[in-house]
């Protein structure tokens, strides 16, 4: 039985979850839990909402600031990047598949590549922000380009004002991913996650689809900018 | 189906522990998962919140009496401080009123209480989430006195930029105090909406959910859609004052109007996650004293869903002076006005609810007919500042000032205090003094127009806000309005004195002390215990459906 306060029995090997005192069943908890999840994504489509609106807002001002400064930024490293992600979103589905057929082993594997795959985004992104900061292309107090051409643009230090805001949250929040993806291992090593009980790789896995998505918008408004 | 009769539920468990008294240990309390205590610990912050917010207005207001100033000399006279303090004071009391006392007064602790009750559910669906939020509430309302220990903030509760970037006080920890507070309204929100998808008893369909329930859910659609652009709002402002950014500073090619479009996307729909929940208790509490089903239940629940669809469409009317295109001018002052049909059709529903009905003028009612009159005052003074060339006139002039009070403070505050009134047994299983109780509710209802009828003549005669001085010919108003003030500050020094006054020694309160006919009432003790009901309730009935609770009541009289 899978009632309230009850413990839903687990394959062989794994261990047994317990519906929270407050639900009548794993299932109503299950769909709460998953809803909340949606609600909580939907804040943050209108928190980077706000930096979208701010970005179509001055790209229709500065259109040849924002051009140039597109041109500033490595196309082939925001490509990769944009590859290592898409991947890391596989092998994220790919886990939540294993948890639900209980393959422990798959789904420890799994998510171990997301997390490299994060690390590798960030790495990536590392070598990024110091070659910009190299050029002096910072954001706000500290843009000095040091290319003399790149000075009679007015607006191209807020091109990159956005860039360094948005792709700072957005790191911020693959940061976060790893932090939760550590969690979903350790949890998963415990063998605390499975067919009976996948709901926490379920909705880790709808919030790293989240940030791939994002960063599927950011890539060509930043280094693909006409 | 469990005991048709609260009372008789009341009478089974006297001797059991209820919600309140099962555990009385300091982390039994910091800890809980329970709705109802983090309910309680809510009221307790925002009533704390509420007095401190009060006690900046009174600071504004003494102030006010004589700081006048001579327009020919530019000499100043009278006033308790000099004007850059002035600026301090209304800025913390507009920052703790808005972002500490009225956003998560209602939502948060009377519903935090009542919305699982009124469900029939054991919690809400996240009870971890709710004490979080609470906590995140607690985060900010620290970070909002260290910021003003630090170096109080100047900027009004609306931090228009670029001044809110260059000045010398404490902006980013005032904003990151926001942006907590905010997280913490998200989380409710967040909470309640699943908490009415999914927890709902059985029988208790949408239509058969008190209106409350539909109010604080709309609200909570509000708190999620709405509160993220002010994160992302003050988020930019804090780079903006770290790094200079330059997004919103004209000084580096931003536009400081971007700021404004930004703060009323999310703060007009605010002003509807302060007034739609105070709706909600309108709803119950009008009902219940007058002894009659709801009027226009299905209105009164899709105009709640209404205005906060159409609370997005509207916030350039925050901005009519601010150089948008006459296109935008024209448009927002167009969707404002369909705001006022929803309101009006609540107000219509709940005056044809009394019409006829058996009223009775218990504290709740009593606060409940306050917000009827102030309600219709500051509506419809909104439509007149929703119209475009009124506007021009009356752009941030004290008319304004008194509009929103008549909507935030004395609609809203109005109804969280009905809203208190009518759950205070229920939450502490005490009455307060009903003599008292209607002595504060008419100090309060005539301090709060004293004060505010004064401000939106000399609004409308030109006084500006936010001047810490100003000319001799408005010190008359000034005055009234002080003397207002301070008789509200008095009623409200009552109400607080006799509630808690009821907490020593009140006398124990019946079960279903109104005959209210919602589950909270009928099918938990009084206090509740800690999940609420002894048996999963059913609802077989409409939500205001008082056969059952005037048959107890002729029962009552028969046997005596
Ligand atoms: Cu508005």
């Amino acid at each position: 039985m899978s009632h309230a306060g009850h413990t839903v029995p687990a394959p062989a090997g794994f261990v047994p979850h317990t519906v929270a005192h407050h639900f009548e069943s794993q299932e109503q908890e299950y769909q709460s839990a998953k809803l909340g999840f949606w609600l909580f994504l939907v804040t943050e489509i209108l928190l980077f909402g706000g930096l979208f609106v701010a970005y179509f807002y001055y790209h229709t001002v500065h259109h040849d600031a924002f051009s140039i400064g597109g041109k500033q930024l490595s196309w082939k490293l925001g490509t990769t990047n944009t590859a290592v992600l898409l991947f890391s979103s596989f092998t994220m589905a790919m886990g939540v598949r294993s948890a639900q057929l209980s393959q422990k082993k798959a789904m420890l594997t799994y998510l171990v590549l997301t997390f490299l795959c994060a690390c590798g985004f960030l790495v990536v992104k590392y070598f990024e922000y110091s070659a910009k900061i190299d050029h002096g292309l910072g954001a706000g107090s500290m843009f000095h380009p040091h290319d003399p051409q790149l000075l009679g643009y007015e607006g191209l230090s807020m091109f990159f004002a956005l860039y360094w805001t948005m792709t700072g949250i957005h790191g911020f929040h693959v940061l976060c991913g790893m932090v939760v993806i550590a969690w979903l291992i350790w949890r998963g090593a415990k063998g605390e996650l499975h067919a009976k009980h996948y709901m926490p790789v379920d909705i880790v896995g709808l919030y790293w689809h989240l940030v791939d998505l994002i960063w599927i918008f950011l890539f060509p408004l930043l280094y693909l900018v006409p | 189906m469990t005991a048709i009769s609260a009372t008789s539920v009341h009478e089974t468990h006297a001797e059991r522990k209820n919600y309140l008294n099962r555990d009385s240990s300091f982390m039994s309390w910091a800890g809980t998962l329970d709705h109802k205590r983090i309910g309680l610990m809510y009221l307790t912050g925002v009533m704390f919140a509420f007095l401190v917010g009060g006690l900046f207005a009174l600071l504004v207001r003494l102030h006010l009496w004589d700081a006048t100033v001579d327009v020919a000399t530019g000499v100043k006279s009278g006033g308790l401080f000099e004007p850059g303090k002035y600026n301090q004071y209304f800025t913390m009391h507009g920052v703790f009123m808005v972002f500490m006392f009225i956003i998560p007064a209602i939502p948060a602790s009377l519903g935090n209480f009542a919305l699982p009750l009124m469900l029939g559910a054991k919690d809400v669906a996240l009870p971890r989430l709710n004490l979080a939020s609470f906590y995140l509430w607690l985060a900010g309302t620290i970070m909002a006195i260290a910021s003003m220990l630090l170096g109080q903030v100047d900027t009004g509760w609306t931090f228009y930029t670029p001044y809110s970037i260059y000045t010398q006080k404490a902006v980013v920890m005032m904003g990151l105090s926001v942006f907590v507070l905010g997280f913490s309204s998200i989380f409710t929100g967040l909470n309640f909406i699943v908490t009415t998808h999914k927890l709902r008893a059985p029988g208790q369909g949408w239509f058969r959910m008190p209106l409350f329930v539909w109010a604080v859910y709309a609200t909570a659609l509000l708190q999620v859609v709405a509160t993220p652009v002010l994160g992302v709002t003050v988020l930019l402002l804090g780079f903006e004052r770290l790094y200079h950014i330059g997004i919103f500073d004209p000084q580096f090619g931003g536009d400081p109007v971007l700021f404004q479009h930004f703060f009323w996307f999310y703060s007009h729909p605010a002003v509807y996650i302060m007034i739609l929940p105070a709706m909600g208790i309108m709803s119950e509490v009008v009902s219940v004293f007058s002894r009659k089903p709801i009027f226009g239940y299905r209105l009164i629940a899709f105009s709640s869903l209404a205005i906060a669809i159409i609370s997005f469409i509207v916030w350039g009317h925050h901005m009519f002076t601010s150089g948008q295109s006459e296109l935008a001018l024209f448009l927002f002052s167009f969707l404002t006005f369909f705001v006022a049909l929803p309101s009006a059709i609540k107000e219509f529903n709940w005056v044809a609810t009394i019409w006829k009905g058996s009223i009775s003028l218990e504290a709740p009612m009593l606060y409940a007919l306050s917000f009827l009159v102030i309600f219709a005052i500051g509506g419809l003074t909104g439509v007149i500042l929703g119209t475009l060339n009124l506007d021009i006139h009356l752009h941030d002039t004290y008319f304004v000032v008194a509009h929103f009070h008549y909507v935030m403070m004395g609609s809203t505050a109005m109804a969280f205090f009905a809203g208190l009134h009518y759950w205070w047994p229920k939450m502490f299983g005490v009455m307060y003094s009903r003599f008292w109780a209607t002595i504060g509710a008419l100090v309060i209802f005539i301090g709060f127009n004293a004060t505010f009828i004064p401000q939106f003549v000399m609004g409308s005669m030109g006084m500006p806000r936010r001047y810490a001085h100003y000319v001799p010919e408005f010190q008359g108003y000034h005055q009234a309005s002080t003397i207002g003030a301070l008789l509200l500050a008095t009623g409200i020094a009552i109400m607080v004195g006799y509630l808690l006054a009821s907490l020593f020694g009140g006398k124990k309160a019946e079960g279903n002390p109104w005959g209210s006919p919602t589950l909270d009432w009928t099918h938990t003790s009084t206090p509740p215990v800690l999940e609420n009901f002894d048996d999963q309730p059913i609802v077989e009935r409409e939500p205001y459906d008082y056969t059952l609770i005037l048959e107890e009541a002729k029962q009552r009289v028969q046997n005596a």
